[in-house]
C-alpha cells in the first residue's frame, strides 16, 4: 500500500463572536496534512484535534450542498473543494464569506439572500393547470436544454461575495437570484415572466448588473450567472421597444407565455 | 421561553419535510405550518441523491413489476400493504414534481426518460442528470416559497418532542443564531430528520446525517424498527466516500477486480453480460447488497487492488465514451477528477463499499404514524417497511414524496376534534429541555472528548456492525456502545458561547448518533439470521420461521433497549428466492 505524502498546512482563520469580541482577529492553526485533503478537512481537523471553538457550516463534501462557501485567500470559494496541495508552501488565510453579516467565525447570515430568491418567484408560474392524471408536459430535449445550466445553481451564495455591485449597492436581486428568474422564464412549462419582470427588470434587477462577469468565474456549479443576465437584458430590452414603439403592442412576457403555454398542449 | 403555537410542526426541510409542507399548505391554505430545520432547506441531504426516482410510466413496465422487485429487493422484509400503497401513488409524485418545474431528461418526443438501475426488472429510474435528488429538493423548496402558510425556521436545532395525555403535541429547539431556547406547541407533529449514516466512519452521507429525528422519536417512546439493516452502497470513492451513483453501472460501467475479472458473476450474478450492454437485473444491475457483499468476498479472497485508502475494486466506465459520460454522469467524472484525479473516461476509478442509507428508522405505518398519536414520520428516518432489509435504488426519493405527503394529510386527520391542549404541562415538558441543555453548559470535571468519543462510536461500528457480522463482534460492540452513552454524560462543552455554538450541535448530534448506534447493534445481535443487508458469517440462512418479522427496539434510558418483533406483512407474494442471475435460469 503506498502513502499518501503529507504536508504542512498553515492557515490564518478570522475569527469573530458577538457575545465576546468588539471586532474580528486572526487566528494562526499549524497542521500536517494528506495532500489530497479539501480547506474543510483542515478546518475539521482543528475543530477535532485543536480548538473546538471554531464555527463553520458544512455538509456534503462533494460540492453540492452550498453550506460550506468562505473567502481563501480572498477569493469566493467551497472549502470543500478547495485542495490544500494547490496552496503549499503559503499562508492559507480564512475567512466568512464577503458581502454577508458575520454570525460568527466563518458563519454568516444568509437572510438577505433567501429574501431576494424568494421575491424573483422562482417556481413555475401557469395559467392554467392540467390534472396530473393527464400525465406530463411535454418538453423536448432542446427545450430542456434552454434552461438546464439555471437550475444547476446550488444557493452557495459565491457570486454574491464576488460581486462587486452587490457590495456597493445591497438592494441588488444580484446573480444567483436573477438567474433563477432567468431558469423559470426560460423554461417551457412555465407562464411566469410578465410577474417576474416585475422584480427583474428594474433597477434593483437586472439593470444594476455592470457586467463584470465575476459570478461566473466563481461559480462552481458552472452556471454562468453572467450570461443569464444578459439575456435577460436582452429580452427586457425587446419588451420595452415593443410596449413603447410599436402601435398596439404588448408585452413580450404575455406573448412568450402565451406561445409556450401554446407549445405544450 | 418563547412558545410558537402552530397547527403542524413539521421537523426536518429535505425532500420528505418539503413535500409534507406543500401538501399541508395545499390541501387546507388556513393551516399554519412550522417547518424547523437545523440547516437551510436547500443544505438538506436530499441534494446529494444522484441517479433518480422509480415510479412506473413507460407501457412496457406494471405495477406488479415493480411490487416483485422492491419485496424480493428487500427480502421479504418489506410490509406488502405498504408496497402496494407505495408503487401506484409514485408516478403521481413524480408527474407532480413534473408539473413543478422538476427539469427530468427527456427522451424525443418530449416524455420523461428513464433509466435502467439495480434490482429493477424493468427501466423505470426518472432522473435529472446525475443529480436527482438535487434538483427534488430545489424544485420542491423553491415550490414551497410560494405559499405563505409555511412558515420556515431555518437553523434551529430541534431537541426533545413535547408528548403529553399521550399525544404529540410539540417540540422544543435552539435557534442556532442566538442560542435562545423556543418551544412549539400544535396538534400534530411531523418528523422527516433524515438518516443515521454518520454514526459510521466511511459513509456516502453529508456531517448532517446524525439521526436527530430519530433518536428524537425513540426518546419519547416511539420504537426504531429494523435499524441492523444498514446499506452500503458498492461504488463509494475510497478517500472520501462519495457516491458514485448506481447509474454509473446503470448506465454501462463495469466492476472488475485487479485481475481484469467481472467478479459478479462469481457470486450469483452471472453469467457475464456483454461489456457496455447491461441487462436489467443481473449482473452489475445486482441489487446493492448483493453488490456490496461480493466486493467484500473479493476482497477476502485477495482479489483486489491495493490503494491508499485500502483494498477496492475497479469501476470501468471508459467504454461509454465521453460524450455520454459528460451527458448523462457529469458529477460522477467531475468528483472523481477533483477528489481523485482520475479522469473516468480515460481511466478505471477505486471504489468500495461505503455506508448509505438506513432502512429502519421510527417505525410507522403505512398511513405515516408513528404509534404516539400526533406523531408522523417521513423519509430516511422513519421505517415504513418499503424497504425491507435491502433498499432498491431510486425507490427512497419517491418514498419521500409518497410518505412526506401521506403524513402531511394523516396530520390533518389527526387534528379532527381533539381536545384542547394542556399548556401548563407542555410548558414543564419544555422547561426539562431547559434544564437539559443548562447541565451541558454547567458540568465541570469531565475527562471525556468529544471528538475522541465520536472515533470509538465510528470505529465500533465499522468494525463490529459492518457487510459481515458475528455473534462475538456484535458482542463486544453492543458492550462498548453501551459503555460509551455513559461516558456521553461525562464529556465537557469547551464552547460556551451562545451563538451559533457548533461544539453544542456536535454534542447534540453525538447522543442521537449514539441513541440510533445502539439500537443498530442491539437489533442486529438479535437477529441471528442473514437477510438483505444484514449478514452474519455465523448464521449465513435466512430464517423465516423465527425472523420474517421486523426488530422493534425500545428506549429504556441508560440501559441496553429492549427489543421485540413485529409480523412482517404478506399480501400476496411469499417469501421466496432471491434470484440475480439474469437468463441464466
Amino acid at each position: 500500500m503506498t502513502q499518501l505524502k503529507q504536508i504542512r498546512v498553515q492557515l490564518e482563520v478570522l475569527r469573530y463572536n458577538p457575545d465576546t469580541d468588539t471586532e474580528a482577529h486572526f487566528q494562526h492553526y499549524d497542521l500536517t496534512c494528506p495532500e489530497e485533503w479539501v480547506v474543510l478537512d483542515a478546518l475539521n481537523k482543528v475543530k477535532a484535534d485543536i480548538d473546538p471553538t471554531l464555527n463553520f457550516r458544512w455538509s456534503c463534501h462533494m460540492a453540492v450542498c452550498g453550506s460550506c462557501g468562505m473567502m481563501i485567500n480572498g477569493e469566493p470559494k467551497l472549502s470543500c473543494h478547495s485542495f490544500v496541495r494547490d496552496y503549499e508552501g503559503t499562508v492559507i488565510r480564512v475567512e466568512p464569506l464577503a458581502h454577508f453579516p458575520i454570525e460568527r467565525d466563518l458563519v454568516t447570515a444568509p437572510d438577505d439572500f433567501m429574501e431576494k430568491l424568494k421575491r424573483v418567484k422562482p417556481y413555475i408560474i401557469r395559467k392554467d393547470k392540467k390534472p396530473i392524471s393527464e400525465g406530463e408536459y411535454k418538453q423536448t430535449p432542446a427545450q430542456l436544454m434552454k434552461f438546464r445550466q439555471y437550475s444547476m445553481c446550488i444557493n452557495c451564495m459565491l457570486c454574491y461575495a464576488a460581486c462587486p455591485e452587490y457590495g456597493l449597492t445591497p438592494d441588488f436581486i444580484g446573480p444567483a437570484a436573477l438567474t433563477m428568474a432567468h431558469r423559470y422564464n426560460q423554461d417551457s412549462r412555465d407562464c411566469g415572466r410578465a410577474e417576474r419582470q416585475e422584480v427583474v427588470a428594474t433597477h434593483e434587477g437586472v439593470w444594476e448588473c455592470t457586467f463584470v462577469g465575476a459570478c461566473s468565474e466563481v461559480c462552481p456549479a458552472h452556471v454562468d450567472p453572467a450570461s443569464a443576465l444578459q439575456q435577460m437584458k436582452i429580452t427586457s430590452s425587446i419588451d420595452w421597444i415593443v410596449e413603447h414603439l410599436i402601435p398596439g403592442g404588448k408585452s413580450a412576457g404575455d406573448t412568450v407565455s402565451r406561445e409556450k403555454a401554446g407549445d405544450i398542449k | 421561553m418563547d412558545t410558537i403555537s402552530t397547527d403542524v410542526v413539521i421537523i426536518g426541510a429535505g425532500g420528505a419535510g418539503l413535500r409534507a409542507a406543500i401538501a399541508l399548505a395545499e390541501t387546507d391554505p388556513t393551516l399554519r405550518i412550522a417547518l424547523i430545520s437545523k440547516v437551510y432547506p436547500m443544505r438538506s441531504h436530499t441534494c446529494a441523491a444522484e441517479g433518480g426516482a422509480a415510479g412506473v410510466i413507460k407501457s412496457d413496465d406494471s405495477f406488479d413489476l415493480h411490487f416483485d422487485d422492491t419485496v424480493g429487493g428487500g427480502d421479504w422484509l418489506s410490509d406488502q400493504d405498504c408496497v402496494e400503497y407505495f408503487i401506484h401513488e409514485a408516478p403521481k409524485e413524480l408527474l407532480q414534481l413534473e408539473h413543478w418545474g422538476c427539469p427530468w431528461n427527456r427522451e424525443a418526443d418530449g416524455s420523461v426518460a428513464v433509466r435502467p438501475f439495480g434490482g429493477m426488472k424493468k427501466k423505470r429510474t426518472w432522473f435529472a442528470a446525475d443529480k436527482s435528488g438535487f434538483h427534488i429538493l430545489h424544485t420542491l423548496f423553491q415550490t414551497s416559497l410560494q405559499f405563505p402558510s409555511i412558515i420556515r425556521y431555518d437553523e434551529y436545532y430541534a431537541l426533545d418532542l413535547l408528548v403529553d395525555d399521550g399525544r404529540c403535541q410539540g417540540v422544543t429547539a435552539l435557534e442556532m443564531r442566538s442560542g435562545e431556547l423556543r418551544q412549539f406547541h400544535a396538534k400534530s407533529v411531523i418528523i422527516a430528520g433524515g438518516g443515521a449514516g454518520r454514526m459510521f466512519p466511511f459513509s456516502t452521507n453529508g456531517a448532517i446525517k446524525t439521526g436527530d429525528g430519530m433518536a428524537m422519536a425513540y426518546r419519547a417512546g416511539a420504537p426504531l424498527k429494523d435499524m441492523e439493516f444498514v446499506q452500503y452502497h458498492p461504488t463509494g470513492l475510497p478517500n472520501t466516500g462519495s457516491l458514485l451513483t448506481e447509474a454509473c453501472r446503470g448506465e454501462g460501467g463495469i466492476l472488475v477486480n485487479k485481475n481484469g475479472r467481472r467478479f459478479l458473476q462469481d457470486y450469483g450474478m452471472g453469467p457475464e453480460t456483454p461489456v457496455g450492454k447491461p441487462q436489467l437485473k443481473t449482473m452489475e444491475l445486482g441489487p446493492r447488497d448483493r453488490v456490496s457483499q461480493s466486493i467484500w468476498h473479493e476482497i477476502q479472497k485477495g482479489n483486489a487492488v491495493s490503494t491508499p485508502w485500502g483494498e477496492c475494486v475497479l469501476l470501468d466506465m471508459r467504454h461509454l465514451g465521453e460524450k455520454y459520460i459528460d451527458e448523462r454522469l457529469p458529477l460522477v467524472r467531475e468528483l472523481c477528477a477533483s477528489y481523485l484525479q482520475v479522469d473516468i473516461v480515460k481511466d478505471p476509478v477505486p471504489i468500495r463499499p461505503v455506508v448509505h442509507y438506513m432502512m429502519g428508522g421510527i417505525s410507522t405505518n403505512t398511513k405515516a404514524a408513528t404509534p404516539i398519536p400526533g406523531l408522523f414520520a417521513a423519509g430516511e428516518c422513519a421505517c415504513v417497511s418499503l424497504n425491507g432489509a435491502n433498499r432498491l435504488g431510486s425507490n427512497s426519493l419517491v418514498e419521500l414524496l409518497v410518505f412526506g405527503r401521506r403524513a402531511a394529510l394523516s396530520a390533518i386527520e389527526h387534528m379532527q376534534g381533539l381536545p384542547a391542549a394542556n399548556t401548563a404541562a407542555l410548558n414543564a415538558r419544555a422547561e426539562q429541555t431547559q434544564v437539559r441543555i443548562r447541565e451541558l453548559f454547567s458540568r465541570t470535571g469531565g475527562t471525556e472528548s468529544m471528538s475522541g468519543l465520536r472515533k470509538e462510536m465510528m470505529d465500533t461500528m465499522e468494525k463490529n456492525a459492518g457487510i459481515y457480522r458475528t455473534e462475538e463482534g456484535l458482542q463486544e460492540g453492543v458492550s462498548k456502545i453501551h459503555e460509551l452513552r455513559q461516558r456521553y454524560g461525562k464529556v465537557i462543552l469547551t464552547d460556551k458561547s451562545n451563538v451559533f455554538n457548533t461544539d453544542l450541535f456536535q454534542m447534540l448530534e453525538l447522543g442521537s448518533m449514539l441513541d440510533c448506534a445502539e439500537a443498530v447493534i442491539v437489533g442486529a445481535l438479535a437477529r441471528k439470521e442473514s437477510r438483505g443487508a444484514h449478514q452474519r458469517l455465523d448464521y449465513v440462512d435466512r430464517d423465516d420461521k423465527k425472523f420474517l418479522c421486523h426488530t422493534m427496539v425500545h428506549y429504556q434510558g441508560l440501559d441496553v433497549p429492549r427489543v421485540d418483533y413485529l409480523d412482517v406483512v404478506i399480501t400476496k407474494s411469499p417469501p421466496g428466492v432471491r434470484d440475480y442471475s439474469g437468463d441464466h435460469k
